[in-house]
């Protein structure tokens, strides 16, 4: 435990890094996913093969693989791919090519997570509200404002989260490419103590743990929030 | 076309704007892609010694035997593995008992809250840390992590399918006069485990895709292969859509074996749903990643 305790600052680093990665990819994946799922549920054929096609192939594919191609491959076919131009320091922290990196793959394998849970939100809104919402003559806006989207946005807050648990999970990832984030500062922990190995893969699990536990949190929060009766 | 509850059933009007959208998005689409060939061209990644690892069968059969075997049979084995993890802790949670609900709970938390990479980097360094051979030593954390993290992930399965067999069987076993084991092992089990066999292949795909976060400990299989690949023949691009396109035509027939054995096994009733709420017909894909 002493070498967490005597390095605390470079450990709250890390988590600080593991904490960035996760609420930038999670807005930029919220975005795409989002995108996606309009894509799936609307009414333009072309782009609903496109977002099932996309969905398809990136929930099949590991994250490493999307990790080496951006880390390997890309900057090779498109040079802005590169990250070079990212160069951001505040305070203690520096979000630099390596960071910029991670967050493209991080972001581009959420989104087709996020998107499935939209999508399911939004099916789990029975047809007959739908129908019984134009019965009464609303037109479209008023249809998806008062009635189709607050459902799914309820119904979709479970599975976002638990999309949202593993994007915070996945940010580990990162820590083998470069980032000196949670993970990546525990393995150097680990090759620096040998002899205080399980002291330090607990305390990293716990800071683990709290994370989820305040996404989780924060889910089942809004869940109450907005459940009806 | 799937009339879902966002619109109507488009009018005339509404298919002649369709159909402009359509064709729009088909022509961004087509010129996005033309694009993305063009650089793959003028890059040079499209040119034929980039490829010819993958058209020499020397190089086919180390990317499959080194790579895909030995990656099928880690996942295949952290599944195996998972499945009794689950069963012990599905069943665990669900006992009458506080202090082995407690904990089993807890195991349960813990393992599904962690990261599977920092559970193999601590299985290299800590619980293996004593073997000689590297690839045994990287084969076995990536083993034991992905057997404690997706253990973890199918003991909700499990528990939520032993909830989902109907009470009355149960109620009905302890009215002839079984006792509490007999109950969960000769009736509660045997009909749970028909529900969750899809859950458990989904979870396999899981298991395949996170074998490559043994990338961080040396790595094994798929991951590993395409290293020696494109440090001899500088073909990086070439060799992560070869890998990944093995990845993902493996991830889909595990998927499309999945589907089969629910219709053949359990039938159109729906297909087990753990985390989720609604009723509607959500893929139960979400969940898992």
């Amino acid at each position: 435990m002493n070498a967490v305790l005597d390095n605390f600052d470079l450990v709250l680093r890390a988590f600080g890094y593991t904490v960035f990665l996760f609420l930038v990819s999670a807005v930029i994946s919220l975005v795409l996913g989002t995108l996606l799922a309009a894509m799936r549920v609307g009414p333009v054929t072309v782009l609903r093969i496109f977002g099932t096609g996309y969905v398809t192939l990136v929930r099949n594919t590991p994250l490493v693989m999307i990790f080496l191609f951006f880390q390997l491959g890309a900057g090779k076919i498109f040079d802005t791919l590169r990250f070079t131009w990212v160069d951001i320091h505040i305070g203690p922290f520096d979000f630099t090519s390596f960071f910029s990196a991670a967050v493209a793959s991080l972001s581009l394998y959420t989104a087709a997570f996020i998107c499935e849970a939209i999508r399911a939100g939004v099916n789990a809104v029975p047809m007959g509200q739908a129908e019984a919402a134009r019965a009464i003559g609303l037109p479209f806006s008023g249809v998806m404002s008062q009635v189709v989207l607050p459902q799914a946005i309820r119904a979709s807050v479970p599975p976002l989260a638990s999309t949202l648990i593993a994007l915070l999970k996945n940010t580990s990832v990162a820590g083998v490419f470069g980032v000196i984030e949670a993970v990546g500062r525990m393995k150097g922990f680990t090759n620096d103590y040998a002899d205080q190995r399980w002291g330090i893969f607990i305390a990293f699990a716990i800071g683990y743990v709290i994370l989820v536990e305040i996404v989780s949190l924060i889910s089942s929060l809004l869940e109450r929030r907005w459940k009806v009766a | 076309m799937s009339a879902g509850v966002l619109f109507d059933a488009p009018g005339p009007a509404t298919r002649a704007r369709h159909r402009t959208y359509s064709i729009v998005a088909a022509l961004a689409l087509v010129a996005g892609v033309a694009f993305v060939i063009w650089r793959l061209y003028d890059t040079g990644q499209l040119e034929y010694d980039k490829w010819e690892p993958f058209l020499t069968p020397r190089y086919i059969e180390a990317i499959l035997v080194d790579g895909l075997l030995i990656t099928l049979q880690m996942a295949f084995s952290a599944v195996i593995g998972a499945v009794v993890f689950g069963v012990l802790f599905g069943v665990g949670k669900l006992s009458d008992h506080r202090w082995v609900r407690w904990p089993c709970w807890l195991v349960v938390e813990f393992f599904r809250a962690v990261p599977v990479i920092m559970l193999m980097i601590f299985c290299f360094y800590a619980v293996f840390g004593g073997m000689d051979e590297l690839s045994r030593r990287t084969y076995w954390s990536v083993v034991l992590a992905l057997t404690l993290y997706n253990g973890a992930v199918l003991a909700e399965v499990f528990r939520a399918g032993i909830n989902a067999v109907p009470r009355g069987q149960a109620e009905a076993a302890y009215a002839i006069g079984m006792r509490k084991t007999q109950v969960m092992t000769i009736v509660l089990l045997p009909q749970a485990v028909k529900i969750m066999i899809p859950a458990i292949i989904s979870q396999m795909v899981v298991a395949l895709k996170d074998t490559s976060l043994g990338y961080a400990v040396a790595g094994l299989g798929l991951t590993r292969i395409a290293k020696p690949i494109y440090q001899q023949f500088g073909n990086h691009v070439p060799t992560i859509i070869v890998i990944t396109a093995i990845y993902v035509v493996v991830n889909l027939l595990l998927t499309l074996l999945a589907t089969w054995i629910q219709k053949k096994f359990v039938g159109e009733k729906k297909v087990l749903d753990v985390p989720m709420v609604g009723q509607a017909q959500s893929d139960r894909s979400t969940g898992v990643i």
